[in-house]
């Protein structure tokens, strides 16, 4: 499914009453089926935009279209996987992977087998009884995707999903996430401010700006094939070209950031 | 873990009867005056009596009854409005000078009235233990409805979630949760709205009996009858302690 920023722009108010342009003019297209990462420094609203995307926050000016309609509300096109773990603390693994289907009204007995088979795609089927408090970090991150894509939407909204994972951990993540999406259609929106995973998982990496009034810099094609082997790719030439090309636009965004903070402490 | 535990349970036998032993042994020196202070051995020897006789039961189990009533009732309508309240900010907004108002009237002085208008039986000491239940149960329902995680909710709101069955999935186990956390100290305030309404007027229950000790100075009586109420509270709490681990056997 297509989704399109058009215009995008939203206005915060700051704590001291002061307004605050998070977004300013966001225009580009997520094709059908196509895997695009948001990258940009700290601070630059990409969280804001995929808020946007989702529904969860109405765009100040401007639309965000999903397939042939206007976004108006939730984005019930879409799924969001959050930086933070948002699996329910007082529901089991299981219950919190069937939790959209039974949202959705089907009775528990119905959705188990569709569950249980969930549960052992992403390798946590010994765990199924288990509280989300007692599994290590990849291990909700595999549940919360699990509880994502059983739902089977069109889009995925992705945000800074396996930032708080350890390297080894988080590559595998990426690999699992990848296999995942390769053997479906859909669309995935990966928002992250490492540059390295954008390129590595991504058709295309949008760069944003520093904020305030972030606007998209640099749009970025990948043309590395696929399926991508994820423990070598990174030192690969082709991987590490596109790497440069797009620090290059990066770097000074990044600069930028860390100049307006140190303004804003000083 | 099972042998620091076992210490522990030792050494609190050890420290009470330490204790014990010292109030005996003050009192046989002729330090202590049995007259202020009894004896463990005298009280000890009174228990036995009711128990014996039969005594006991009677206002032991009113007592209990009336706190569970007190916990029950009190629990229903903290929980009830803490959850109106947290979902109508303007209500709560207007609300909250006069609930803090209310919370602020030291309960005691409510006694006579509910005595007045409920008279010496179990009611005007049920009614005393809601009005200090009540409030531990709203605070604790109305913080845990809004200190609900915001991604809790954004992710079960995008997952498909009504907004009724956001209550039922999110809001309602995120009270709760604090609700548990707060049972112990709701089952203490129930207890002491059930002992204190018995102490100011009834004609049975745990605070009678100390009432009416009191009444003749036999200090023995008075003695008995706190370790009664003392012990009742322990192992009360301990199985409060045993639930509230099976309700929250999600967290660590």
């Amino acid at each position: 499914m297509r989704l399109e920023f058009d215009r995008v722009a939203r206005d915060y108010v700051t704590p001291d009453g002061q307004p605050y342009r998070a977004l300013d003019e966001i225009s580009f297209v997520v094709p059908a089926g196509a895997f695009v990462a948001i990258v940009g420094p700290s601070g630059c609203g990409k969280s804001t935009l995929l808020n946007v995307a989702a529904g969860l926050v109405p765009p100040t000016s401007g639309r965000v279209r999903i397939g042939d309609g206007d976004l108006a509300g939730l984005n019930r096109a879409a799924t969001y996987m959050f930086q933070q773990d948002a699996l329910l603390p007082w529901k089991t693994v299981r219950d919190n992977v069937g939790l959209g289907l039974i949202l959705a009204g089907r009775s528990r007995a119905d959705v188990t087998p569709h569950v249980d088979g969930w549960l052992a795609r992403v390798g946590l089927t010994a765990f199924a009884d288990h509280y989300p408090s007692q599994l290590s970090g990849g291990m909700r991150k595999r549940a919360a995707m699990a509880q994502n894509w059983i739902i089977d939407r069109g889009i995925v909204l992705m945000d800074e999903p396996f930032s708080a994972l350890d390297v080894h951990t988080r590559q595998r993540m990426e690999g699992e996430l990848l296999t995942l999406w390769e053997s479906s259609k859909k669309t995935v929106v990966f928002v992250t401010h490492d540059l390295e995973e954008a390129i590595a998982l991504a058709d295309q990496v949008v760069v944003l700006s520093a904020g305030p009034a972030s606007r998209v810099i640099a749009r970025h094609p990948v043309p590395l094939e696929r399926p991508r082997d994820l423990m070598e790719l990174r030192t690969m030439p082709a991987f590490v070209e596109i790497y440069r090309a797009i620090w290059a636009v990066l770097r000074d965004e990044v600069i930028r950031s860390h100049e307006t903070a140190e303004r804003r402490r000083g | 873990m099972a042998d620091r535990r076992a210490g522990v349970l030792a050494s609190q036998v050890a420290l009470g009867l330490a204790i014990v032993a010292i109030w005996q042994g003050l009192v046989a020196a002729g330090v202590l005056d049995p007259f202020f202070v009894s004896r463990p051995s005298a009280i000890a020897l009174r228990i036995a009596q009711w128990i014996s006789t039969g005594s006991l039961w009677g206002h032991l189990v009113t007592t209990v009854e009336e706190s569970l009533l007190g916990l029950l009732v009190g629990a229903i309508l903290g929980i009830a409005l803490g959850f109106a309240l947290a979902r109508a900010p303007f209500v709560a907004a207007v609300c909250d000078p006069y609930i803090k108002m209310l919370n602020a009237i030291p309960r005691v002085v409510l006694a006579p009235l509910f005595l007045l208008w409920l008279g010496l039986g179990i009611w005007s000491k049920v009614a005393l233990a809601v009005t200090l239940v009540f409030f531990v149960m709203f605070f604790n329902t109305y913080q845990g409805v809004r200190d609900a995680d915001r991604v809790l909710i954004d992710n079960v709101r995008m997952l498909g979630a009504s907004e009724r069955q956001l209550v039922r999935h999110v809001l309602v186990p995120s009270a709760l949760t604090w609700i548990f956390s707060s049972l112990q100290t709701s089952l203490g305030f129930a207890m002491v709205g059930a002992v204190v309404g018995e102490y100011l007027g009834a004609t049975r229950g745990l605070g009678y009996v100390i009432s009416q000790a009191e009444g003749t100075f036999d200090t023995t009586g008075v003695f008995a009858g706190m370790t009664v109420l003392a012990i009742v509270v322990v192992v009360a709490s301990a199985g409060v302690t045993r639930l509230e681990q099976w309700l929250l056997r999600w967290k660590v």
